[in-house]
Formats: structure tokens, C-alpha cells, sequence
């Protein structure tokens, strides 16, 4: 065969634009923080980069956290952009281990927007709040010219009192610990998908939005010592642990068997040529907790209804490597990376 | 989930990697054709299971891989113009051009979509009477049907603001550029299962006898891959050349025929680069005269002009499997998914993206 020539791909873009997959959790988003954001913002509560800042004010704990939700389409199988915006930041503020209690909401609205779809939002937070056990206290609303927005964008943030008795971060996670999960993986991103791109299944897909207090304050009464709480939205279970893996420098070694994944999720996820442990969730969470102490925190998970499906998938090693490490179903092991970019569909 | 556990199950791979073993006597070379294969090998750790004995190498079966710069950058200056809805399958989007990405010329205002089926781009033209839609027609044997129907439908249904930027490439005639190669190091194949479900194994048997090679025609499931392994490595042991089909469940000898009439009814064979590889002549399809009308290079009047690309990038080593990705000096340092220098780092089922995202650190007991 003539001319192999072995001349091959592109130079090197600058990025010298926001690309969505600057938004989508995994290594670009760190890439802004670290170049943006963290520079510019600087300041010790910060830089602890958990899911919200732990501030002390006249002796008292507080954790204080923001989000916004732009998701579309507004309404999925499961809820709505307003129990996302309500969830969201009530689970940022449960993953310092602190109970929500005050949020603030934004709302960013769309010239033309039905007042009726505003209504059912509105009523979808105010149901949330009260199931999380908390106040919607201050708001904010803007309008934008028509297409400038979908809908409705919603901004929230949220207060809460720390009640862990012990730090939970990443930088408490030790070799040895137990890595668990609340439940099945990849619903909420899966609900969204389907609607998007108009799959229909037997049983709708319905997304895991849920507040998770409910299941710390159990774990947080029974007394067990949390190192590490982590919930599994954007970038999924896979960019949550190369996270903790990374500002720790240990392995964490997973078993895939062990991972809940519902059936209907899987078969989406093969259809759509995804990896359900990059998809995000909106109601499970990653708790590391002593060897000693996994039995009995998987129990209590178990006895609380948003992680009764709470499963152990594997254990931290003393490796200072700071990568995931997961051992497939037909037993092989490989590096499972944190996401690249978005997640996108393949050919074939 | 029914269909895909059976093929992933942990006693049977053990029993399928230990019959290789036995079987093995001699160091081998097989190379998976189909990036799909590459993705399930990596993903599954499967090489963990094999005997030292053999090495993978992996071959040229990612259509977004071997897509040349030149066609990314008439895609990319396409999408770009005021009115054009730009449609493609999704892995399309990040690879690199000479200039910008897709991606990137959508962060720039282009109207680049994300679409699962070309049907749904012949949709969209219907809907969008007023503006032009493309779609970027890329793929093997395995997406030619689907986007030859797409055209055929739109000139069935007169739909004249809908055409398609064709960059199809096919798998023999690259299966027989990497044998003709002087320094081709690879002794046994296995071929695309999904291809040969559209087209049928005949070529493949030509292939064989001339170059005395054994092809096994193969699937995607780990369980897949052990068991084709195991069909090649004993024909290599044997020293029996030929066609073995492992993908039974899927493949005939001759094929979709009804696939394969809709293809050779708008499609006909043409020259093609390879990005990376070259010229392959009579490698790519191109449209029919009576369809000419949808090439949306004509239409546009765009491209494709020569482009260049980065010296450092081993792309073209690692496609023939001359290399593995990590003996790149670029791989993991100046070449990432986030920045690639060459395709195979963009789609997953490039060589280097898989290595990159499954084998890159090493992975301890």
C-alpha cells in the first residue's frame, strides 16, 4: 500500500473560551477553579474546598454553602428544577455534617415564561423545604430577555449548624476505611437523558432528588466517626472518589460488582454509551467510614428510606497514589479516571 | 440486565483466560480492530487476565480517530455559517482541527447539535425549512446503512435543506494497508463484530487466504474478546489461517443484505485519508451521482484544503499498532483528553484516551 506516511493530528488549541465542558465537574472545572477562581477569591475557608465553607461565628459552627440549577428540561420523570435547587443545597450543607436550616433562592427568569410553570416550581421548593426541614428566608428575582435563559435558572444557598462532633473532610480519610454508597447509581442523570433525547422505557426512570440529612443525622446520632462524606452529582461516584483519592494521596480500590446500578439505569447507560459511575446524582452520597464501623453504618444507612439501598463497594489503601483503582466483573483492574470533559455519546 | 451480564461474568472469563493460557505456547501479536474493543479491553482490565505471551495491539476501527484534519476543519468552517445547523454523533465534537474543534466553534455561536440517529438530522431539516442542516456523516461499515438511508429519505421527501458531509472509511482495505506494511508486526485479528454484522465476513476470507493470517470476527463484551482471543490463538498455534466467527449471535457470513443495498444505492467506493495513516486507495465511500446534490462539501463550496498537523503526535504508529500509546513522549503530559494533540485521545474508544482514562498509572496488587 503506497504513502504510509506517518504524519498525524492538530497542534495544540488554546483554550481560550468556556467550553460547557467547563461546567461539567470533572478535570476542566478544576482547571477554571485553580486558574479563576481560587486565585482571584483566595482565603483560608476557601481553600478547604469542601462542598460548603465551615465558618465559626461567636462559637457556633456554621456551614454555608451555593448553587445554581440550570438544568434542562425543567420538568423530569421524579421532579423539577425546584427540588433540585432545593436538595442540592441542603445535601451540600449535610456533607459538612450540618443540619440545614436557612436558604436563600435566586431566580433568574425567562421574558415569556408561563406564570403556571413558575407556580409548579415554586410549589415543587416549598414541598422540598419542608421535607428537608427548612426555611426559604430571602430571595431575589431578575428577568432576561427572551432567549436568554431556559425558563427559569434558579440560584439557592444555604445555612446550617454544624453538628459533627469531628471534621469531615477528605484529608480525614485513612488507609483501611470502608467506602460506601447510599444507593443505586446514575437515576437522576439518566431521568434527564431520557427525556432529552426522548427515550421511553417500561417503568419511566425517576431521578433520586431527596434531601440526605435525614441519613447523616442518623449516622451523626449513632455516634460514628465520619471521615469523609462526599454526594455524587456532577461527574458522578468516579469524580467524587479521584477527588478524595487526590487531596488525600491514598488509593481508593472499588469492587464494580458491588456497585448498585439499577437495571433500567444500565440499560440506558448502554444504550446511550454512558458510564453510569459518571452520572450525576441528586440524592446519594459516599460516606468513608473506620473498617470497624462499616457494618453498623451500613445498618443504620439501611434503616433510613433515602439510603436503604446503601451498599459497601470497597476500602481506601495506604498507596500514596491517589488514583481509584476498580476491579471490573471479569476481574481485571484498571484506573477508573475522573471525567474529562463531558460525557459524550459514541458513535458506535 | 439480560444479554450483557452472561457476557461479563467472572467464572467464565476465568475459564476462557485459563484456556488461552494452556493453549499458549509462543509469544503472539493479535490486534483488535474496532475501538469499541479497544474501550471493553481497557475498561474490563482484560489484559490482567491474559498470558504474557500475547500482546494486544491496537488497531485503526475509531472512526473519529482516522477522521483527516481536513475534514474536521470543513466540518468546523460548515457549522460555522450563519443558518447552518450543525448535527453529529457526539465524539465528533472534541477532535481537534488545525484551527478549533467543534466544541469549540460552538462556544464561538456555531449551532452544533448532538444527535443519536441521522434520521433525526432529516427531522430537523424538515422542521427547519429556513436553515440549512448538515449532518457529519462519519463512520465505518456500521453507520453507513443508517446515514445512507437519511439521504435517501430527504430525496425521497424532496427535503433540498438537508446534506451531509460524508467522511465514511472502510475496514478492509486498512486491515490490508497495515498487512502490506513492511514492518507490520501483527500475526492474527480480530475483526469488528458490528461491521461484519452490516456487511459479512466474504472479504475478510480473502484477506485470510491471501495473507495467511486468522481473522476471527468478534464481539464487545469481555467475554466476547477472551473467547475470539482464544479462536486466534489457536489457529496461530495451529498454523491455520482462515475466518473464525466468534460473533455468532450477531453475524452471518453474508451480511444485511437490505443494509447493504441502501448503502451501495447511495454510496459508492472512493480514495480516502486517513488521519494519521495516509492515502488508502478505494478506503472511504462518497455519494452517487443522483445524490450528489446532498454533498455538503459541494454545497458549501468548503474545504477541504490541506492541513497541518502536530510533528509530535505518534497517532499514525499507534493506529498500524506499531506503538502503544505510553511510548509516546507526548502521552499524559502535552497530550490529554482536555488538550489532545491527535484523535485517538478524544473519542473513548481512541487507543490513547483508553489508556489514558483505564491504564495510565500503574495499577498495583
Amino acid at each position: 500500500m503506497s504513502g504510509f506516511n506517518l504524519s498525524c493530528p492538530a497542534p495544540l488549541v488554546a483554550g481560550d473560551r468556556v467550553l460547557l465542558a467547563h461546567g461539567g465537574g470533572g478535570r476542566l472545572m478544576h482547571q477554571l477553579l485553580e486558574g479563576v477562581f481560587l486565585p482571584a477569591f483566595s482565603n483560608p475557608a476557601l481553600e478547604a474546598r469542601h462542598d460548603g465553607a465551615l465558618l465559626t461565628v461567636n462559637g457556633v459552627r456554621l456551614a454555608f454553602t451555593t448553587d445554581s440549577y440550570v438544568v434542562r428540561p425543567l420538568f423530569f420523570p421524579g421532579g423539577n428544577i425546584g427540588d433540585l435547587a432545593v436538595n442540592g443545597t441542603v445535601n451540600d450543607l449535610a456533607m459538612c455534617g450540618a443540619r440545614p436550616l436557612y436558604l436563600s433562592a435566586g431566580f433568574i427568569l425567562e421574558e415569556g415564561l408561563p406564570l403556571e410553570t413558575l407556580r409548579e416550581v415554586t410549589a415543587a421548593m416549598r414541598a422540598a423545604a419542608e421535607r428537608a426541614g427548612v426555611l426559604l428566608v430571602t430571595g431575589d428575582t431578575k428577568v432576561v430577555d427572551q432567549g436568554h435563559g431556559d425558563g427559569v435558572y434558579i440560584n439557592t444557598a444555604g445555612i446550617g449548624v454544624v453538628e459533627a462532633r469531628h471534621q469531615i473532610s477528605p484529608l480525614r480519610v485513612e488507609p483501611g476505611d470502608a467506602v460506601l454508597v447510599s444507593g443505586d447509581l446514575g437515576a437522576h442523570g439518566v431521568a434527564i437523558l431520557s427525556v432529552r433525547e426522548g427515550l421511553e422505557f417500561d417503568a419511566p426512570i425517576a431521578s433520586d432528588t431527596a434531601p440526605l440529612w435525614p441519613a447523616v443525622e442518623a449516622l451523626l446520632a449513632a455516634g460514628l466517626e465520619l471521615h469523609c462524606l462526599r454526594d455524587l452529582t456532577r461527574g458522578g461516584l468516579a469524580s467524587a472518589l479521584n477527588e478524595i483519592a487526590q487531596a488525600r494521596r491514598l488509593a481508593i480500590r472499588i469492587e464494580e460488582a458491588a456497585i448498585p446500578v439499577s437495571e433500567a439505569v444500565k440499560g440506558a447507560c448502554e444504550i446511550l454509551g454512558l458510564d453510569p459511575l459518571y452520572v450525576a446524582n441528586e440524592g446519594r452520597f459516599v460516606v468513608f467510614v473506620p473498617e470497624r464501623e462499616a457494618e453498623r453504618a451500613l445498618e443504620i444507612l439501611r434503616g433510613v428510606p433515602v439510603s436503604a439501598a446503601a451498599a459497601r463497594i470497597g476500602s481506601v489503601s495506604g498507596d500514596a497514589t491517589g488514583a481509584v483503582i476498580l476491579r471490573s466483573r471479569v476481574g481485571g483492574r484498571r484506573v477508573l479516571d475522573m471525567l474529562s470533559g463531558e460525557q459524550l455519546p459514541r458513535i458506535c | 440486565m439480560r444479554y450483557v451480564d452472561e457476557y461479563r461474568d467472572a467464572q467464565a472469563a476465568a475459564r476462557l483466560a485459563e484456556a488461552i493460557r494452556s493453549r499458549v505456547n509462543r509469544p503472539w501479536t493479535v490486534m483488535e480492530i474496532c475501538g469499541g474493543q479497544t474501550h471493553t479491553i481497557l475498561k474490563s482490565g482484560l489484559e490482567e487476565l491474559l498470558p504474557p505471551e500475547i500482546t494486544l495491539v491496537h488497531g485503526p476501527g475509531c472512526p473519529v480517530c482516522v477522521t483527516p484534519v481536513e475534514l474536521i476543519d470543513a466540518a468546523v468552517e460548515v457549522a460555522s455559517r450563519p443558518g447552518v445547523i450543525f448535527c453529529s454523533f457526539g465524539d465528533m465534537l472534541r477532535v481537534p482541527g488545525s484551527v478549533r474543534s467543534l466544541l469549540e466553534a460552538k462556544a464561538r455561536g456555531a449551532d452544533v447539535r448532538v444527535v443519536y440517529s441521522p434520521l433525526d438530522a432529516v427531522k430537523l431539516a424538515r422542521a427547519n425549512p429556513a436553515r440549512e442542516v448538515v449532518f457529519f456523516a462519519v463512520g465505518f461499515e456500521t453507520t453507513a446503512p443508517a446515514n445512507a438511508m437519511a439521504v435517501w429519505q430527504a430525496a425521497r421527501q424532496g427535503i433540498g435543506n438537508f446534506s451531509v458531509l460524508v467522511a465514511h472509511v472502510l475496514v478492509p482495505p486498512a486491515i490490508e494497508a497495515i498487512l502490506s506494511a513492511p514492518d507490520c508486526r501483527v500475526q492474527g485479528f480480530l475483526a469488528p463484530g458490528h461491521v461484519c454484522t452490516v456487511v459479512g465476513y466474504r472479504e475478510y476470507e480473502t484477506l485470510a487466504a491471501r495473507y495467511r493470517v486468522p481473522i476471527v470476527v468478534t464481539g464487545f463484551e469481555p467475554l466476547d474478546i477472551l473467547e475470539g482471543l482464544l479462536m486466534v490463538v489457536s489457529r496461530l498455534e495451529e498454523g491455520r489461517a482462515g475466518v473464525g466467527n466468534q460473533y455468532r449471535r450477531s453475524v452471518q457470513r453474508e451480511g444485511n443484505r437490505a443494509a447493504q443495498q441502501i448503502v451501495a444505492e447511495v454510496f459508492e467506493l472512493s480514495d480516502r485519508r486517513w488521519r494519521g495513516i495516509g492515502l488508502i486507495p478505494m478506503s472511504g465511500l462518497k455519494l452517487r451521482e443522483p445524490y450528489r446534490s446532498f454533498d455538503a462539501l459541494a454545497r458549501f463550496a468548503a474545504g477541504p484544503a490541506p492541513a497541518e498537523e502536530s510533528r509530535e503526535c505518534i497517532a499514525g504508529l499507534v493506529l498500524q499498532g506499531l506503538k502503544k500509546p505510553p511510548e509516546c513522549p507526548a502521552f499524559a503530559v502535552r497530550c490529554t483528553p482536555e488538550s489532545p494533540l491527535g484523535a485517538p485521545m478524544v473519542s473513548s474508544e481512541g487507543a490513547c484516551a483508553a489508556y489514558y482514562l483505564y491504564g495510565r498509572r500503574e495499577v498495583r496488587g
